[in-house]
């Protein structure tokens, strides 16, 4: 076997286990800090601060018995939990975590770079797998044989289609800006501070890092509403709508098929934010202190300030959640398809000029 | 070995895929059938090296045209009975000529190079990637114009399509 593959299998396995980490906490987190934001005390029995209470409930969701509905689709019910589960851990190699890092082994040096696969379509990539991830909404929904998932899974089809529309073009004027289709040259593009050709503009601006939410801060709102929407997250929550669906396209699923789901909820949720860290807000970009902190801690400071951004972000999924009320249907077609998207695309109109006066000056020059 | 596997694998997914389009009898499973060829094509592209075409695929095809069949198929209603009988006079027989011309074209191939097929990746190396760069540059100079039409094309299309859909007499009511 050769080192490449090695390295591979390597990158692979610490991805999932970082991603089932991470969910293990973020389920508790969201419990705790709703509870708090409602004045309540959440999960406090399990662990210390009631850490372990996820652990616990996966414990007992594996456990349970599986019951399959008598008119359900036996293949597409089997299969709708794994085409969930699988995007959103493809999703997550294409997230750069850290610059390039030189590991001596055995007297040999070698260079890893701390991201899963450096596509040049990344992308595109992101954008397939997120249309591929709406087959397992659809499929649960149609396969269950009953009419609540059914609501729920038709709806959920159509909420994701016109989202991610709104969704593609936000991210056009990013991609104009770093130029490049690349997630670890977006990052790159990202470092440094802002300049401007105005002297008084520029003494200003120049303390502000290059992020691009300070240049593209349009394309960050769009792209962020459009993510919660993605994800089916509140406000946008309403293939899940206790009240009208009972529990939306995943109704008929338990035991351990219900917990592939629910992990795909947050694991989604978690990529969303690290993807939006990665576009929008540098990265793992940030100060390492090469000066006065030991060598290997200043090396994983990349990933620290990458983690400290998804997590800032996740709060805010989380407040959304505990503070809006959710949409009407037809509010949530109109928000989709008569504001983000005509916004998107003058958004992207304005930067396109901008970046062209930038480039070749005015027209008449 | 490692590239045979990575041939071998999505080329058979395909062909399964393609068997299940044809033989299930559930209009769903037809259409995640497709999703899997499409899909699988899609993996093939990329050990191809032609990435962006793979994406394309996947994001295009995988991803939005698909999805709206499986939409249709959902709303018009999986439990009708499935149609047995011609619906164009001869039609088992146009079919079976088709196939019977590409089975002959097949065999023809075959015999005339002496069955000495480079099944394996080519031997030479492709520098070239098909990179959105690449793509886009030969799209928007030497290609611009058709590119143009097509645009104005699918934009009448969707209009037509819209016309056609748009209720006018309801809109007279309300007013």
């Amino acid at each position: 076997m050769s080192t490449e593959l090695i390295i591979a299998l390597i990158k692979s396995g610490i991805a999932l286990s970082v991603l089932l980490t991470n969910t293990i906490l973020l389920i508790w987190l969201e419990r705790k800090i709703v509870a708090g934001m409602q004045s309540r005390v959440g999960p406090d029995r399990a662990g210390p601060f009631g850490i372990l209470q996820t652990l616990a409930d996966a414990i007992k969701l594996l456990l349970k018995e599986q019951i399959m509905p008598l008119k359900a689709d036996r293949a597409m019910y089997l299969l709708a939990p794994i085409i969930a589960l699988v995007p959103s851990f493809l999703i997550f190699m294409i997230i750069p975590l850290g610059p390039d890092l030189n590991i001596e082994v055995a007297g040999k040096n070698y260079v890893v770079d701390l991201v899963g696969a450096d596509l040049n379509v990344g992308v595109l990539y992101f954008l397939a797998l997120s249309s591929i991830a709406v087959y397992s909404v659809v499929l649960a929904g149609w396969s269950s044989g009953s009419k609540y998932p059914l609501l729920g899974g038709v709806r959920a089809s159509a909420q994701m289609i016109s989202y991610e529309a709104a969704m593609g073009l936000s991210l056009v004027p990013v991609i104009l800006y770093s130029g490049s289709l690349s997630l670890v040259d977006i990052v790159d593009s990202q470092s440094g501070n802002l300049s401007s050709p105005i002297p008084f503009l520029d003494s200003v601006v120049s303390f502000i890092p290059k992020w691009n939410v300070f240049p593209q801060f349009v394309a960050f709102g769009i792209f962020f509403i459009a993510a919660v929407a993605e994800v089916n997250r509140a406000p946008f929550d309403l293939v899940e709508a206790e009240q009208e669906l009972v529990g939306g396209f995943h109704t008929e699923y338990s035991g351990f098929r219900f917990a592939m789901f629910f992990l795909a909820e947050y694991i989604n949720m978690f990529n969303m934010c690290a993807i939006t860290a990665t576009f929008f807000l540098g990265g793992w970009l940030g100060p390492t202190f090469e000066n006065f902190l030991p060598p290997l801690l200043s090396a994983i400071m990349p990933i620290f300030w990458l983690g400290i951004k998804i997590f800032a972000l996740l709060f805010l999924f989380i407040w959304f959640r505990a503070t809006l009320p959710r949409l009407r249907y037809d509010q949530l077609m109109e928000l989709g398809w008569k504001r983000l998207i005509p916004a998107s695309l003058v958004w992207l109109i304005l930067s396109a000029i901008v970046l062209g006066f930038r480039e070749f000056g005015l027209p008449w020059s | 070995m490692f590239e045979a596997f990575l041939f071998f694998a999505p080329a058979s997914l395909i062909i399964l895929g393609a068997l299940i389009v044809i033989f299930a009898k559930n209009p769903v499973h037809n259409a995640m059938g497709l999703v899997m060829t499409l899909v699988s094509l899609a993996i093939i592209y990329i050990t191809l090296n032609a990435t962006f075409v793979a994406m394309v695929q996947m994001l295009v095809y995988a991803g939005a045209v698909m999805t709206l069949f499986l939409f249709v198929i959902m709303m018009i209603g999986v439990d009708k009975k499935e149609q047995t009988t011609d619906s164009i006079k001869g039609q088992t027989f146009l079919v079976s000529g088709v196939f019977l011309i590409l089975i002959s074209l097949l065999v023809y191939v075959a015999v005339s190079s002496d069955f000495k097929w480079d099944l394996w990746f080519p031997p030479v190396e492709y520098d070239v990637e098909g990179t959105p760069q690449l793509i886009a540059g030969t799209l928007f100079t030497a290609w611009i114009f058709p590119f143009e039409i097509i645009s104005i094309l699918l934009i009448v299309a969707t209009a037509a399509a819209i016309a056609l859909a748009y209720d006018t007499k309801k809109r007279n009511s309300n007013a």
